[in-house]
């Protein structure tokens, strides 16, 4: 038997959690070096996994299957396409800047009580989200990722409900309220969409007789499984509500503006880089391959969510007076265009919405961990407070605008090659939907530039006056993202070759085609 | 007469009056068969003697060694009987065709002796209230028979004496359980109700502290279980003017036709099929009015509340197993020929249990009250699998049950250690931050309050896919339907408790949390343990639930 690398990718991060967790109370630095070292540790498992995945072979690679829950017909099946890889890769990148921009997020205000170990809780807590996002990435067996991807919410909710900022605008008290209500709101949206999902898992298993992805695709492609059509469209609809909330996809979008805007900077880019992602990487993995005839039938209507999402998160961007929630709407646009290009099926659009998943993640976090920085120099997450930062903080202002411009999509910089691949791909099917996406990419340089030029530019504000520039450690997490957004911005070719063969073999199991190009079409 | 006197053996005279001697067979008792519940029975008879024999001062001791070591006893025996196949093969009706001896009555005895264990570790426990003028006490009135705040009440206190009475009490209603899901006869199935009940409505009016409210719990526990008794009665006694026996096989036969006639006396109303229907209805009433089913369910708050927490704890879990033992025994043996007429009411009753257990928690303030009502939705969901009507609706329910008294017990194992002056602090308002002071014990009921809302990886979840995928495969979908919406609203108080413990502030006149000794810790751990390893792992006990999942005739 094989070394089971993605058992042992999953497994890292949930071993480092258990460690971490374990650390007595006085030593906090230990634990934060623990969990970084663990997450570091992942990272090189994740290389492994992108350097040992043949992007010409088998679609699922490295897989792993034993036998689990006989009983209910589960396999503990693991296996990576390009899109998992490229996935699980953007995880493990992510994670180390997560937990460094986060060093003193959770250290205790006071050292009165000795058993209680924010510290420890808040790294292992995010070391556990790795693992499940992990091997929810990777499980392509339909129960075993139901359990993580469910499981997830929880440490997801001690991590928005126990650690917000310090001082909210209202003060201490009304910040605590405000940040429970928003985890439980993060948790009732997403338990309820799981809950959905349980009896479209328990209607699949009844209609297929076991969980595993490949078999059931297998039998539907040679005929021995047949569904019906009403049976597909009703199990369809529950798998992708699920998915919608957790991507999440207007109207279903209201919790990610409070857990984002009451969350600190570290777990809002875990939030909507990470975990948010599993949600659309679902769409692509379970519902396209498991019902590809149900997809068809609600592609029109998801296409005009998506299309909603994209130019209401924007609207909404551009209204913001908060700067996290600003982000948080400017990620519920850019999710409308992820969606819409699963839902273009097109290779183009699928491929693009691959990468704009991987990309999106980057450049949030750049701009989400750079805001982090500045909102906790200052104490408060409100625009109006700052002004004229690039003043007496130039390079936290320099790397804010390219987090900024990232997200805007400028040539040069990684975001751009997917939203153009997105497009292009949903204008070759939708011409009249593309061209109406296009709006959002306008209003996202509306509310990028004007949140720079609010913020840094214009008279240094009494009240931003001695703001610190960004120290080593900051500097450590903003420099490697921006790196990375620049190379994937000039070339991206070996992100796109992983992901091109996967996005293939999703697109012949929903029997679809490219659309001819007019011109060639027209010389015939 | 001549010939009467040389017959050999005439035990006693009404009988050989009555009929000649060569009819009557002396009844054939397998005693090894039904050894979990003799030793158990026994063991409290041996009780009763201790409190009228052993000195004060030792009774404790006595009695807790003898209840424990006739538990684990009785769940050796069981185990044995599994062993040596009476769960699959070998699975018979002993003792006159009064009990069976089959894989879901082992499965179901085995789950209420280890229950019936923990419990009585949480009965033994001392070292949670102060001691009272030098003496270790536990949750128990020191004198059942003084009136609360009486002086008799004090002198009993100063005295240091303690209701050691318990014990026995609990073996009996462990006995009673016990031949509830077993009982193969409607008589059995009667005698073992109050055998189990009676205990129980004693056990409830014995709280040390808050003794008012305890005797309330139990008046109402009392007159509300006896109208329900005496439904079943009823139920029974036009079951028997319909087949004309009492016996579940004779009954099934009459039901589906296979048998006509039994008893010339009863030719006027045998196969009426009015009685048949009143009858069930009646009997069902009063085994969904035990396992706390909406609207048979208004006993269980205040009865919840009021009890002493261990109780609670242990009836909760040990009345809920034996009931649905017997609820699935009756409607998979007695009446499967009739399913089209109760399924449609047993649909109701599941529909208008899960979502009303779930609704009414989340107004809730007091924990136990709270955990009460979350346990009548847990019915519902039980309920969804009885409903299925296959092997698999019968494996899923064993399972779900081991899973749900381990968390029950668990949790009210938690709730006895959250103290301030007044004793067990159980309104929520008092839970606050408890997540800060305590932050293990706080781990510990969040693991379970998960469980209860069946997140993934918990034993919870297990429980609820297997019942929910029986019911579905059963053709019960809408009910599954239902079932996850009335999750995800039983998911909102679950997770309120958990912000309350983790996300507000503590107060500073909060409770605080006891150190128990390692019998609670004990029952804790294994709350968490069979909770996690169900979540994990849950394989093995789902083969153990799915072999035992058949029913002897």
């Amino acid at each position: 038997m094989s070394f089971p690398l993605l058992t042992a990718t999953a497994a890292l991060p949930a071993v480092g959690a258990i460690a971490t967790a374990a650390v007595p109370a006085k030593q906090r630095t230990a634990a934060k070096w623990l969990a970084l070292l663990f997450s570091l540790g992942t990272l090189v498992f994740a290389a492994v996994i992108a350097a040992r995945f043949d992007p010409g072979g088998n679609q699922f690679q490295l897989t792993e299957s034993h036998a689990w829950i006989t009983d209910f017909g589960v396999r503990y099946e693991l296996g990576v396409d390009g899109i998992g890889v490229a996935l699980i890769a953007l995880t493990a990148l992510l994670m180390p800047f997560v937990i460094l921009a986060g060093w003193h997020d959770a250290d205790p205000q006071e050292t009165g009580s000795s058993r209680w170990r924010p510290t420890q809780g808040f790294f292992a807590l995010i070391l556990a989200v790795e693992a499940m996002v992990i091997v929810s990435f990777e499980a392509t067996d339909v129960f075993v990722f139901y359990i993580f991807f469910e499981a997830m919410l929880i440490p997801m909710y001690f991590l928005i409900g126990g650690f917000g900022d310090r001082a909210g605008p209202h003060g201490e008290k009304e910040a605590a309220t405000q940040r429970s209500y928003a985890a439980v709101k993060f948790l009732l949206y997403n338990l309820v969409g799981g809950l959905i999902m349980l009896a479209a898992v328990i209607g699949l298993y009844v209609v297929a007789g076991n969980f595993s992805l490949q078999e059931i695709v297998a039998a539907r492609a040679n005929g021995s499984l047949h569904m019906a059509t009403s049976t597909e469209r009703l199990l369809f609809l529950g798998f992708f509500f699920a998915f919608a909330v957790k991507a999440p996809l207007w109207p279903l979008h209201t919790w990610l503006p409070n857990a984002m805007g009451e969350a600190t900077a570290p777990v809002a880019v875990l939030i909507t880089a990470v975990v948010d992602k599993v949600g659309t990487f679902a769409m692509l993995r379970f519902c396209l391959q498991l019902f590809p005839n149900a997809s068809k039938w609600a592609t029109p209507a998801i296409l005009v969510l998506a299309l909603i999402s994209i130019v209401y998160g924007a609207l909404l961007a551009v209204g913001q007076r908060d700067i996290k929630r600003l982000v948080a709407y400017a990620s519920i646009s850019h999710f409308g265009f992820i969606i819409m290009g699963i839902f273009a099926m097109t290779s183009q659009g699928q491929s693009g919405a691959t990468l704009y998943m991987v990309n999106h993640g980057i450049s949030t976090a750049a701009l989400m961990l750079v805001a982090g920085f500045l909102i906790s120099r200052r104490g408060s997450r409100l625009i109006a407070d700052y002004g004229g930062v690039q003043k007496v903080a130039p390079v936290l202002a320099g790397t804010f605008l390219i987090g900024g411009l990232a997200t805007l999509s400028l040539p040069g910089l990684a975001p751009f090659v997917s939203e153009f691949l997105v497009l292009v791909g949903t204008f070759t099917r939708y011409p009249v939907i593309g061209i109406i996406a296009t709006i959002g990419i306008v209003l996202a340089a509306l509310y990028t530039l004007v949140l720079y030029q609010r913020t840094m530019t214009g008279p240094v504000k009494p009240s931003t006056e001695g703001i610190a520039d960004l120290r080593v450690r900051e500097l450590a997490v903003v420099v490697p993202l921006i790196g990375v957004l620049i190379f994937l911005g000039v070339y991206p070719k070996p992100l796109t070759d992983m992901v091109n063969p996967a996005v293939q073999h999703t697109l012949s199991d929903v029997h679809k085609k490219d659309p001819k190009p007019e011109v060639e079409a027209a010389h015939k | 007469m001549s010939s009467l006197v040389s017959a050999p053996a005439v035990h006693s005279l009404w009988t050989t009056a009555a009929d000649p001697i060569s009819k009557i067979n002396a009844p054939k008792i397998e005693y090894g068969q039904l050894s979990p519940t003799l030793i158990v029975i026994g063991a409290a008879v041996l009780g009763v003697l201790v409190e009228a024999f052993v000195p004060r001062k030792s009774r404790y001791y006595v009695q807790a060694f003898l209840a424990v070591v006739a538990l684990a006893a009785a769940f050796a025996a069981v185990v044995g009987l599994a062993a040596g196949g009476y769960g699959t093969t070998k699975a018979h009706i002993a003792a006159m065709g009064a009990i069976a001896v089959d894989g879901p009555a082992l499965f179901l005895q085995g789950t209420i002796l280890l229950a019936g264990l923990v419990s009585i570790f949480m009965f033994a426990e001392r070292r949670l209230d102060p001691e009272a003028h030098g003496n270790r006490v536990d949750s128990f009135a020191a004198q059942a028979s003084a009136v609360p705040g009486g002086d008799t009440e004090k002198a009993a206190i100063k005295a240091g004496f303690t209701t050691t009475e318990v014990f026995p009490l609990a073996l009996f209603a462990i006995g009673g359980m016990l031949v509830f899901p077993s009982a193969n006869d409607l008589l059995t199935l009667f005698i073992a109700l109050e055998v189990f009940s009676l205990p129980l409505y004693l056990l409830c009016a014995l709280a040390r502290r808050k003794r008012l409210m305890s005797q309330e719990a139990a008046v109402k526990y009392f007159l509300l279980g006896a109208f329900a008794s005496a439904f079943t009665l009823f139920g029974i006694a036009l079951l028997y003017g319909y087949a004309g026996s009492v016996s579940y096989a004779t009954i099934a036969s009459v039901v589906d036709g296979s048998i006509t006639n039994v008893d010339p006396a009863l030719a006027d109303t045998m196969g009426n099929d009015a009685l048949l229907l009143i009858g069930m209805a009646l009997v069902g009433m009063g085994l969904l009015f035990k396992v706390g089913a909406v609207p048979f369910h208004m006993w269980t708050p205040d009865v919840y509340q009021g009890a002493p927490t261990p109780v609670t704890g242990f009836m909760a879990a040990g009345t809920k197993v034996a009931a649905f033992g017997a609820l699935l025994r009756l409607l998979y043996v007695v009446v499967p020929g009739m399913r089209w007429d109760w399924r449609p009411v047993m649909w109701a009753v599941a529909i208008v249990t899960m979502l009303g257990g779930a609704v009414v928690a989340i107004t809730q303030t007091d924990i136990k009250r709270l955990l009460a009502y979350s346990s009548i939705a847990h019915a519902g969901f039980i309920l969804a699998g009885v409903i299925a009507m296959t092997p698999d609706g019968v494996s899923s329910v064993l399972f779900y049950l081991v899973a749900y008294s381990f968390v029950t017990i668990g949790a009210f194992a938690v709730v006895t250690l959250v103290r301030d002056a007044g004793g067990e602090a159980t309104h929520l308002s008092k839970w606050a931050g408890l997540g800060r002071r305590s932050p293990l014990v706080a781990a510990v009921f969040a693991v379970f309050l998960l469980a209860f809302a069946g997140i993934p990886l918990t034993s919870g979840f297990a429980g609820k896919f297997a019942v929910f995928k029986a019911a579905a495969a059963g053709g019960a979908g809408p009910l599954v339907v239902v079932g996850v919406v009335s999750s995800a609203v039983a998911a909102f108080f679950y997770i309120r408790v958990i912000v309350l413990m983790f996300f507000s502030e503590p107060k500073a006149d909060g409770p605080t949390v006891a150190v128990p000794s390692p019998l609670t810790m004990t029952t804790i751990a294994v709350g968490v343990a069979v909770t996690v390893v169900l979540g994990l792992a849950p394989q093995y006990f789902l083969n153990l639930a799915s072999q035992a999942g058949v029913f002897v005739r």
